[in-house]
């Protein structure tokens, strides 16, 4: 039976100086003898051994077989020789047995492999017509051996992934690299190995699951379970998600705020994953595979986690001490700001400002505060159990608890949003007044059709009046000022601890943690590429090397299988914030929708 | 077949280069970096214990001195296992590939494999060090868009850094495979 050869086939033969790879599974090595069956690579001059079929077999049921692999795998699979594990004395009718198939399955080349029990001695002989009769002369070509891992160059994944073309019928070009080639070989020849001995099969192989396939009793449990698992999930989540769409989104303040608070954005993305995982379409690939493996890991530890966060909670009856405690925090904090103001108000750090802007701003600021913590006293009695129930959705997740608490932040330090954006609107319109009569000052004018500043003849009187305009803002400059630098630096502390609240939610969600796991227990599963080894050399024999396969580096797992999350990036350099601090514009560095707002 | 030679890196240091002959198509080189040294391990130590102590003095604080002593255990331990390079090995494997491995003092071994399709050349390049000029080994990729192009440069024995004589071996043999590798490759 001739390989089906590829339409690339180039028609280089391969001269004597070439030498034959041929990939030997480590599981033959002890096989008795028999006929070699795999794929024949030419481009790369390899030969990727699947199987070992023993003795006593008829030709015709092996063809038959190796037909239906081809059929339902795509892979080339042909007999490309003989295997011979002898003892010491050679065999001198098994010799001439052994050639004699060479004519039987005609392929080309011929490879004859040929051991000595119990030694490490192997003999390799590949040969080739030199014509197209049987009767040409042959040509010997060198051999050098490559044992493999069957198990594990099955299971395994390269990265990056070859792209390899669309499998057409008979043999795929495996353009990739040669080590692609082997790999996909091995992949898709699955089917040769689902026969073991114990079946009662027409013809005898030997291959890595020969002695018996191994599979985990909850492994099968669990895909059995899996369908109607998922069928069920998947018609919870559709009746959540149903219902959060009608009710919530149409009265417009509400939609608003449901916009603005962090934990709603997580509930929703973790419900979109959930949906993701139990769908019941299959994975399209190892990609999609990995990705919902991951998911799913992902959010039972998270779940996991947010249910010993909420039994530490319960245990000392921590919630009421938090509630206890977070009403005079809340005073705490005001009194600071009230002490704060005060200082401001008088001369802060030996600084002298407008006694009557600073009297308005400090008493301002000051009313704020006291309007603030009216609202905190009449909201006290109801904190702990609005408290207990915010804390049942920990259950949902750590990361629902972290955006909870993100959001509590948010509505507890609403006050200092609020003086930071008094502030900074003042000391932006300051700014833009001072900068737009600096220009009336020198004699230009903003020309808003060009966008460009233009030279301007002004009369003496609205010289005069503007001249004074910015005699006044510049001398009320270091009030305002100051009072904008003061909030600006509060408003930037708390959004750092939120930002950190959010990096840990975002770590969580995007951490692959499957992979991970994977990585560290099946390292052969994720590979980067492979390493050779040279076994022990005589000689006069052929060169063999053991192949073995490179795990992928930690960092680069993480890399490729980051799960995509909500997405928590600052949004402005350095640079540009430092513009924007300076001219007094709002800034919100991380998120791209803005805080909850009135 | 083997052989061992001595050569010096580009600081002084005596280097082993070890080759072993397999097959005309099979060749290895194991370049031996000079071994961690004693005298250099015990400065650091008494330096570290003995800025240490005087912290201890100040502060009367005896935790001050437990954690240097595992400071410097910690930080031995992540030098072996992460820094310090043993040998490095080049095995080149005609119609194969070129294989390099890095062995830590620790024992991790760290393996990068190029297949030979990729391979274009081995040259030995130029290139300014600090305040040196010296020479590496190094392997041209093949840009698979470009048949003319370079993809990327690959230096071999980066951290045992040997001097021009015993780049030269490693490159003679090298092109001497990769020659045989060209030949049959083009051959009709």
């Amino acid at each position: 039976m001739r390989s089906s050869s590829s339409p690339f086939f180039l028609s280089f033969n391969s001269g004597p100086g070439m030498v034959l790879k041929a990939f030997f599974p480590t599981c033959c090595a002890s096989a008795d003898s028999g006929l070699l069956v795999g794929r024949w690579v030419p481009e790369q001059s390899s030969a990727v051994v699947l199987a070992v079929v023993h003795f006593p077999f008829i030709p015709v049921q092996v063809k038959e077989l190796l037909a239906q692999v081809q059929q339902a795998s795509q892979v080339g699979v042909a007999v490309l020789g003989t295997w011979c594990h002898r003892r010491q004395e050679p065999e001198e009718s098994l010799g001439h047995f052994l050639e004699g198939l060479g004519t039987l399955f005609s392929h080309e080349p011929w490879l004859q492999l040929c051991r000595e029990r119990g030694s490490k001695s192997w003999n390799c002989k590949a040969t080739r017509r030199q014509g197209p009769t049987p009767l040409a002369p042959a040509c010997e070509d060198q051999v050098m051996l490559i044992f493999y891992d069957q198990r594990k160059v099955l299971l395994s994944r390269l990265h990056p992934p070859a792209a390899l073309p669309e499998r057409q019928a008979g043999d795929a070009t495996a353009s990739a690299g040669g080590l692609a080639a082997v790999f996909d070989t091995v992949a898709r020849s699955e089917v040769l190995f689902q026969s073991d001995r114990f079946d009662e099969g027409p013809v005898r192989l030997t291959h890595w699951q020969s002695e018996g396939v191994e599979a985990s009793i909850l492994v099968e449990l669990a895909k059995r379970a899996a369908g109607p698992v998922c069928l069920l999930l998947a018609c919870l989540l559709s009746l959540v998600s149903a219902a959060s769409a009608c009710r919530v989104f149409r009265p417009w303040p509400l939609s608003f705020i449901w916009s603005k608070l962090s934990t709603c954005e997580q509930l929703r993305h973790r419900l979109d994953q959930l949906t993701l995982v139990v769908s019941a379409h299959r994975a399209e690939g190892p990609a999609q595979l990995m990705r919902k493996a991951n998911t799913l890991v992902s959010v039972l530890l998270d779940m996991a986690l947010g249910l010993l966060l909420l039994s530490w909670l319960h245990r000392k009856d921590r919630f009421a001490h938090l509630a206890e405690a977070l009403v005079p925090v809340a005073d705490r904090v005001a009194e600071e700001l009230q002490h704060l103001l005060q200082w401001l108000m008088g001369a802060p750090a030996g600084l002298k400002m407008n006694r009557a802007l600073d009297q308005v701003l400090g008493r301002f600021f000051l009313y704020h505060i006291h309007l603030w913590i009216s609202y905190i006293h009449l909201m006290s009695p109801f904190i702990e159990h609005i408290l207990w129930h915010l804390g049942l959705s920990a259950c949902l997740g750590l990361t629902v608890a972290l955006s909870i608490l993100s959001d509590i932040i948010s509505l507890l330090t609403f006050h200092i949003y609020c003086f930071y954006v008094y502030g900074a609107r003042l000391y932006c319109l300051k700014i833009h007044g001072l900068s737009s009569l600096w220009r009336l000052f020198r004699g230009k004018k903003w020309n808003v059709l060009r966008q460009r500043v233009d030279s301007c003849s002004y009369d003496l009187d609205q010289l005069f009046i503007g001249t004074l305009l910015f005699t006044i803002l510049i001398f009320l400059l270091p009030t305002t000022a100051l009072y904008y630098l003061v909030f600006t630096l509060l408003r930037l502390l708390v959004v750092t601890v939120q930002g950190l609240v959010h990096l840990l939610v975002d770590l969580i969600n995007s951490l692959p943690l499957y992979s991970l796991g994977l990585r560290l227990c099946r390292p052969y599963r994720l590979a980067a590429g492979v390493k050779f080894r040279v076994l022990e050399h005589e000689a006069g024999r052929p060169l063999r090397l053991l192949m073995q396969i490179n795990p992928l580096p930690f960092s680069h797992v993480v890399r490729t299988y980051r799960l995509p999350s909500c997405g928590c990036h600052p949004k402005h350099s350095w640079g540009s914030l430092c513009r924007k601090l300076f001219f007094g514009e709002l800034i919100y560095p991380w998120r791209q929708r803005g805080d909850k707002q009135d | 077949m083997e052989d061992e030679r001595s050569f010096s890196d580009i600081c002084g240091g005596r280097l082993a280069l070890h080759r072993r002959y397999y097959s005309p198509s099979c060749l290895e080189f194991c370049l031996s970096c000079p071994r961690i040294s004693l005298r250099s391990l015990t400065a650091v130590t008494c330096t570290v214990w003995l800025a240490a102590y005087g912290l201890f003095t100040l502060c009367e604080n005896s935790m001050i001195l437990s954690a240097a002593i595992f400071i410097t255990l910690l930080g031995l331990l992540g030098y072996l296992h992460f820094v310090k390079i043993d040998h490095e090995t080049l095995l080149i494997i005609d119609s194969l590939g070129i294989q390099m491995t890095s062995s830590y003092a620790s024992g991790k071994e760290s393996t990068t494999f190029i297949e030979m399709g990729k391979v274009k050349d081995v040259i030995i390049n130029e290139a300014i060090y600090m305040q040196k000029v010296i020479y590496y080994l190094c392997i041209l990729l093949k840009d698979p868009v470009e048949p003319h192009g370079i993809s990327q440069v690959v230096p071999i024995f980066q951290s045992a850094k040997p001097r021009l004589d015993c780049l030269i071996e490693v490159y003679r043999s090298c092109q001497e495979i990769l020659a045989h590798q060209k030949a049959a490759s083009t051959s009709p």
